[in-house]
């Protein structure tokens, strides 16, 4: 893992130091709340509907085990003994009191941790693919260019003060982990036509009120370049965006009003005149020095099939199912990659207890794991599971509730905190997730029924990347009731989508029942290997419209 | 200036500043339930209570005072919007926490 040099350890101090002054200054009334506000904003720290939250950076989605015990240390002393796992790989505490962030901010730099740019209008906390470092798929680990990005967008005086946030997230591998197609810009590594490793760069997607998915700005751009080239791309949205109406501030609407072409002829011409200039060069030295903290665990030499693993599997059914979902290849022989599913059938996507925190790092010791990650479906992964651990570590999991047999499956729901804590939400998520899971609870439905991604927001702000879901749901608020709306078709792959809205939301009564017909339906249509997904991009709309509201058409006729 | 809506009544509500907690307008004072809030029936008297309540946001107690509407069912009140009855008890998904939290149950001390 990356460990702080001493420059990045006095930064995080002298933030905290400086955030503990301005928390002063407030309670003394030195501050109004318009000019703290967006000093609490740059460290992460919102007010909503019961308290403060505080959204702590998890870059790229890695932790150490001192790192789980920290935020379960958090979650104990300062907040209600839980945290929450969001679409951006970070941690949110709902109930901290502003007394006490300071102290929590402190707490957390003795880790290696903070909250810096996880919200306000600045380069947010880079995301990556949950596999990195372990899946055979990739070219290389992206984590290295994570933690240049991050050191290079930290405090970044020219993209401090953007006309809205910016997201970057970064991918190795063909399958999309990382949902790279709906961030304001990705990067994809790639090898170019002779073999040489470099930089594709996407730009313009998002989600919200008007979703995009990204354009290419740059099939290949050298890897000594490649901080160059995202310069090139914040200049020119810094300089040309609209900052006269707040819902068209993203990058995503001055790529799509000006034309992909004419972004690439502007950004070509900014990253030349850099490239001139001589600066902001990426040395092969610095990227070879920031890898190495990368570099992935000594695999033992081990054949591919683990005895232990086949005989408990063969014996333990509950096992063999879990196995069956939520194990990923791996790119050494003997090893593979555990999802943690955070959705235990009526629990609340992404949360995770104190006891449960601490419970993972136990394990993390106990295995010898060094790091841990956070997915943006809002799970967790052990990276590096000798397959001879996994029954053991398998039995861990369950006694810590943390045992969910669903990664992949229709009731591994994303959904936003929603109307029960955000200030800007218009209807809740959590219970319609909740819903959902209980109706389709039944383990060997959940395997008939195969892939299928819902994903559920609470407001057209899409945090719960509903746009992005094979189903997706948006809550609206209609005279202070809520309604929710039913996409069906999108993904957030490598064969991005955006959803296609059905029509007239259903209220919470009835939203879960419209899913399970639009199911039913999906089965009695789907053709061999079909998912859900792809037999929505054969027939269309029109077979899952009919039958999601026909009992609303029945009863009123 | 306040509204008059149709249901015609209204309460006053903030954050407190310390610790986030959501207050309620109570005889020139903040109090903690919303059953113990004042409800205006005019919007006269709605808008001195918010003028009064910006005096707490002046002094660092509060932050964003606004009203909000609420409907008299059988001499309960009940606030119009899902948003108001979700801040006034808690998330409905875990009715152990906020201010729906039995006392006994509620290990956090929000004293300040």
């Amino acid at each position: 893992m990356y460990r702080y040099d001493e420059f990045d350890a006095a930064f995080v101090r002298e933030r905290v130091a400086q955030f503990r002054t301005q928390v002063e200054r407030r309670l003394a009334g030195e501050l109004s709340e318009d000019e703290f506000k967006p000093l609490r904003l740059m460290n992460g720290l919102y007010l909503q509907l019961h308290a403060y939250m505080l959204r702590i950076a998890v870059p790229y989605g890695t932790l150490s085990a001192k790192q789980m015990r920290m935020l379960a240390h958090v979650a104990r002393k300062y907040d209600k003994g839980y945290g929450h796992f969001t679409t951006r790989q970070n941690m949110q505490f709902h109930w901290p009191r502003l007394v006490d962030v300071p102290d929590i901010l402190a707490d957390l730099a003795t880790v290696e941790m903070h909250a810096i740019q996880t919200s306000g209008n600045c380069i947010r906390n880079v995301t990556a693919d949950q596999f990195a470092g372990a899946t055979a798929e990739e070219i290389e680990d992206p984590r290295p260019l994570c933690e240049i990005i991050r050191q290079w967008s930290s405090l970044h005086p020219e993209f401090t003060f953007l006309a809205r946030k910016f997201k970057i997230a970064v991918g190795a591998t063909e399958h999309d982990r990382a949902a790279l197609q709906y961030h304001d810009m990705a990067v994809q590594v790639v090898h170019n036509a002779e073999g040489r490793l470099g930089y594709l760069v996407m730009a313009g997607g998002g989600m919200g009120r008007t979703p995009y998915v990204a354009h290419v700005m740059r099939e290949f751009v050298e890897r000594e370049d490649i901080l160059a080239y995202l310069e090139a791309v914040l200049r020119v949205y810094n300089q040309d965006s609209r900052r006269d109406n707040i819902h068209k501030q993203r990058i995503k609407i001055l790529i799509n009003a000006i034309g992909p072409e004419e972004m690439r002829r502007r950004v070509a011409r900014e990253f030349d005149e850099i490239k001139a200039s001589g600066s902001l060069q990426l040395p092969e030295e610095e990227l070879q020095r920031i890898a190495a903290y990368f570099a992935p665990p000594e695999f033992e030499a081990l054949p591919d099939t683990s005895q232990a693993f086949e005989a408990a599997r063969a014996r333990d059914h509950a096992f063999a199912r879990w196995a069956d979902t939520n194990l990923s290849a791996h790119r050494a022989p003997g090893y593979a990659i555990a999802t943690i599913s955070l959705k235990p059938i009526g629990g609340v996507p992404g949360d995770i207890s104190d006891k449960q925190m601490d419970g993972l790092a136990d394990i993390m010791d106990e295995f010898g794991h060094e790091e841990i990650r956070v997915t943006h479906e809002q799970n967790m992964v052990m990276p590096h599971v000798k397959k001879d651990d996994l029954f053991a570590i398998y039995t861990k999991l369950k006694a810590l509730d943390l045992a969910a047999d669903n990664v992949g499956l229709i009731t591994d729901i994303i959904a936003c905190p929603g109307l029960d804590y955000c200030d800007l939400a218009n209807a809740r998520s959590i219970p319609v997730a909740q819903a959902i899971a209980k109706q389709f609870a039944d383990p060997d439905r959940q395997r008939d029924i195969g892939e299928l991604k819902i994903k559920i927001s609470g407001c057209i702000n899409a945090c719960g990347h509903h746009h992005a879901g094979h189903i997706g749901i948006l809550g609206v608020d209609k005279k202070g009731v809520e309604y929710y709306q039913l996409q069906l078709g999108g993904s957030g792959a490598e064969d991005a989508a955006i959803g296609e809205i059905m029509g007239p939301g259903f209220d919470e009564h009835e939203i879960a029942g419209a899913v399970e017909r639009v199911v039913d339906a999906y089965l009695q249509l789907r053709e061999d290997g079909e998912r859900f997904l792809d037999t929505y991009r054969r027939l269309g709309m029109e077979p899952f419209k009919n039958v999601a509201y026909q009992e609303q058409l029945h009863a009123a006729y | 200036m306040a509204q008059k809506t149709k249901t015609g009544f209204q309460i006053l509500t903030a954050n407190r500043l310390r610790d986030g907690a959501v207050l309620y307008w109570k005889d020139g004072a903040w109090v903690d339930a919303l059953a113990d809030a004042d409800v205006f029936e005019s919007a006269e008297a709605a808008d001195a209570a918010l003028e009064a309540g910006r005096g707490f946001v002046r002094n660092q107690y509060v932050v964003t005072p606004y009203l909000f509407d609420v409907v008299l069912d059988k001499g309960t009140v009940k606030p119009v919007r899902e948003r108001e009855i979700i801040r006034a008890a808690g998330p409905t998904i875990r009715t152990d926490l906020g201010k729906q939290a039995k006392p006994s149950l509620e290990a956090f001390d929000v004293s300040i």
